[in-house]
């Protein structure tokens, strides 16, 4: 009988192990193998070992590339996490139309990433065409170049990431929130506990379990950011200059555009350790301390 | 007797082979998807299946994006097709990777090849071999509002000849507002569009340079033409204000909504703008230097033949090789897509010679150039960036110039084969 289970349990346990092990760690492997050749998709590879890593930590691109990827995740996730938890909390009061407000910060979570970036991109523009800069014409204040400007390129896309992916976490912080036993509350107010002290000491510490898995959850999303800063750089992808180019569109251009699978596969191989150690040590700063 | 009924039974074997042989060849064609490219070949295909009843024509297409890995993927499977489209710029990539044959010399010898077809046809040639034709190329011209001219005070029949008057026309158009910003644009100033290769093939020769050297594989524009035809370009956003990078995001966009008075654009660009109804505009010749110097880019996407066609599948693969490279294809092309014949008869006609539009960039092919490039993206990017770090960052033209050249030259030297 158990034997029996235990087949069932495992019949139904291969198909997605088969799956994972063809299509996830196969090629994965097979990146690590690929980023020590030179291959460039026509040629056979030739093993050329740590050339690729060698030539990337000299190139200065990757650098700028490897500051712009750091600056989305850095700036991007505190940010969109505050925002998201702000609104959770306050939206968790509201009564009045909570559904509809709720579905409103959804949306852009449902929409396409490609549309959104465009739109974002007209905003953007310089007059006569640019809503942004009309509105900050009519209340004096100078024109700002957003995307066409190196310094404020990178911070523009980031708004449009943080914005696409906040209903999100609105929705997962409003299901923490709810979690949390309304009896915790009721006998914080008998004791006299005000509403600050009540989110620092009872809120916030049962609200970890939500909160470690959206920043890892959004952390990992910033360091693969790419639909964003594609649709909306397109004439000059990441630019300008390489001022909003994340890592992830450095792999694509050196794969896809010259060709360099080799030097691809040692990027990935990079970016794959930073999600990585990224991830782990989210997890361990972040872990239940017993 | 046995032996007989053998033979027979061979002989009848052998026969319906060669039957079945005659009855149905069929070869792939691949090119990317493009609507009127597409509707195009099928055009050409039915023609040719018409003239040609023993041979099918599959045409498969795939997204431009992933064009280039499909072929290369299929080509190493085994499933190349046997006659494919690809941009002259991917040919020493596909050489090397073993996936096209050099046209056979019998039905595509050189120097019938040289004779007919436009110079920069030579983009196809490597050590006396052609490993391509086109149907047809593009070359650049200057667009020009009417409308705008005339509120300008300009003749809108008589459009810019030289870069001075190319100025003195855009700085007559270009509007401002009381803050300085840009509202019409004198011409599009776009380094993401064509501009670069304007600077790149026609204003540093009109400068006196060259852009490269060794089949374009050592840059050569670091030197006095360079610097003052990035003076020049930089200039016009800086000192003569007739534009801006970057203005309503994109210069053919900019010069579709009517805000802008010139932009110079491709052949390719015709479709789009023939849809504009709010103004009439024309095209012109790409402006002359002072000297009358004049210089154009030309592309194109060839077909060539698959390495691993050969038999009966090669046979017909050169016929339809040789038909999608004749004047009644170039024809049925330039109709459907708008894209000029590649042979000098097909193209140099008095119809289309005398054709307001086609006219100015027929006149181009004729002194048109075409860079080999080795690495188009990543190139085209270095002249994008090597711009903004004068228009953005402040740098000298100098410095940028330098930094320029030495990063091309980097790119050029990895990418060789």
């Amino acid at each position: 009988m158990r034997t029996k289970r235990l087949l069932w349990v495992w019949g139904f346990l291969a198909v997605p192990i088969l799956f994972y092990t063809v299509i996830r760690f196969y090629p994965t492997f097979q990146a690590f193998y690929l980023s020590l050749t030179n291959w460039d998709l026509v040629r056979p590879p030739k093993l050329i070992w740590f050339a690729n890593y060698i030539k990337l930590f000299k190139d200065p691109q990757f650098w700028k590339v490897f500051k712009n990827t750091f600056l989305y995740l850095i700036v991007g996730t505190p940010i969109s996490l505050v925002l998201a938890f702000t609104i959770a909390y306050f939206l968790d009061r509201v009564r009045f139309m909570h559904n509809f407000i709720r579905a409103l910060y959804f949306l852009p979570f449902l929409t396409t990433a490609a549309a959104m970036a465009w739109v974002w991109r007209w905003f953007y523009q310089p007059p006569p065409i640019g809503i942004i800069n009309d509105v900050l014409g009519m209340i004096g204040i100078p024109q700002q170049p957003f995307i066409r400007s190196t310094d404020q390129a990178l911070y523009s896309i980031m708004v449009t990431a943080i914005w696409a992916g906040l209903g999100f976490q609105i929705i997962i912080f409003m299901a923490g929130l709810r979690a949390i036993p309304n009896t915790f509350y009721e006998a914080a107010r008998i004791d006299g506990l005000g509403e600050w002290a009540i989110l620092r000491k009872i809120t916030l510490p049962l609200l970890k379990p939500t909160t470690v898995f959206l920043v890892v959850f959004s952390s990992i999303g910033f360091l693969r950011i790419f639909d964003q800063v594609y649709n909306m750089t397109t004439n000059d992808p990441g630019g300008p200059l390489g001022s909003t180019k994340p890592l992830v569109l450095m792999i694509y251009q050196t794969a896809f555009n010259s060709y360099a699978m080799g030097y691809a596969a040692a990027q990935t191989v990079v970016l794959f350790t930073i999600l990585l150690i990224v991830s782990l040590l989210q997890l361990w700063i972040l872990r239940d301390k017993k | 007797m046995r032996k007989a009924t053998l033979f027979a039974g061979l002989i009848a074997g052998f026969s319906t082979f060669a039957f079945n042989a005659a009855q149905a060849v069929e070869i792939e064609y691949w090119q990317y998807v493009f609507d009127t490219r597409v509707k195009a070949m099928d055009q050409l295909i039915a023609e040719f299946q018409k003239a040609n009843p023993d041979i099918t024509v599959k045409q498969v297409t795939f997204p431009y994006a992933d064009y280039q890995t499909r072929v290369i993927a299929a080509n190493m499977s085994g499933n190349a097709p046997d006659v494919m489209q690809l941009f002259y710029g991917w040919l020493d990539k596909f050489a090397a990777g073993g996936i096209l044959q050099p046209l056979p010399k019998d039905a595509f010898p050189a120097e019938k090849i040289e004779k007919d077809f436009f110079p920069i046809v030579s983009a196809m040639k490597r050590d006396g071999e052609y490993y391509g034709l086109p149907t047809a190329v593009r070359s650049l011209a200057l667009f020009y509002n009417k409308k705008l001219f005339t509120e300008a005070g300009l003749d809108p029949n008589n459009p810019p000849k030289t870069l001075d008057e190319f100025v003195d026309a855009a700085q007559k158009i270009a509007k401002h507002d009381n803050a300085g910003n840009i509202t019409v644009a004198g011409s599009t100033l776009d380094m993401g569009g064509q501009d670069h290769q304007w600077w790149r093939e026609v204003l540093i020769r009109q400068f006196g340079g060259e852009p490269y050297t060794d089949n374009d594989s050592k840059v050569a524009y670091n030197n006095e033409a360079g610097l003052k035809a990035l003076e020049f370009y930089t200039s016009l956003q800086m000192e003569k204000k007739i534009g801006q990078a970057g203005f309503m995001d994109e210069g053919q966009a900019a010069f579709r909504a009517g805000k802008a008075g010139m932009t110079i654009d491709g052949t390719f660009r015709l479709g789009s703008f023939r849809t504009i109804k709010d103004f009439e505009w024309g095209v012109t010749e790409l402006p002359a230097n002072a000297e009358g110097v004049r210089s154009n880019y030309a592309s194109y996407f060839a077909n060539g033949i698959s390495a691993k066609s050969s038999g009966e599948k090669l046979e017909a693969a050169k016929k339809f090789l040789t038909y999608i490279t004749s004047p009644e294809a170039m024809d049925i092309w330039l109709k459907t897509v708008g894209e000029l014949p590649a042979l000098r008869s097909a193209a140099l006609t008095d119809e289309n010679l005398k054709d307001p539009i086609y006219g100015p960039f027929l006149k181009g092919l004729e002194y048109a150039q075409t860079t080999l490039f080795k690495d188009e993206q990543a190139q085209r990017q270095n002249a994008i960036d090597m711009v903004n770090r004068v228009l953005l960052e402040g740098q000298s033209v100098k410095e940028s110039l330098e930094q320029a050249a030495e990063a091309e030259q980097e790119i050029i030297d990895a990418a060789q084969p």
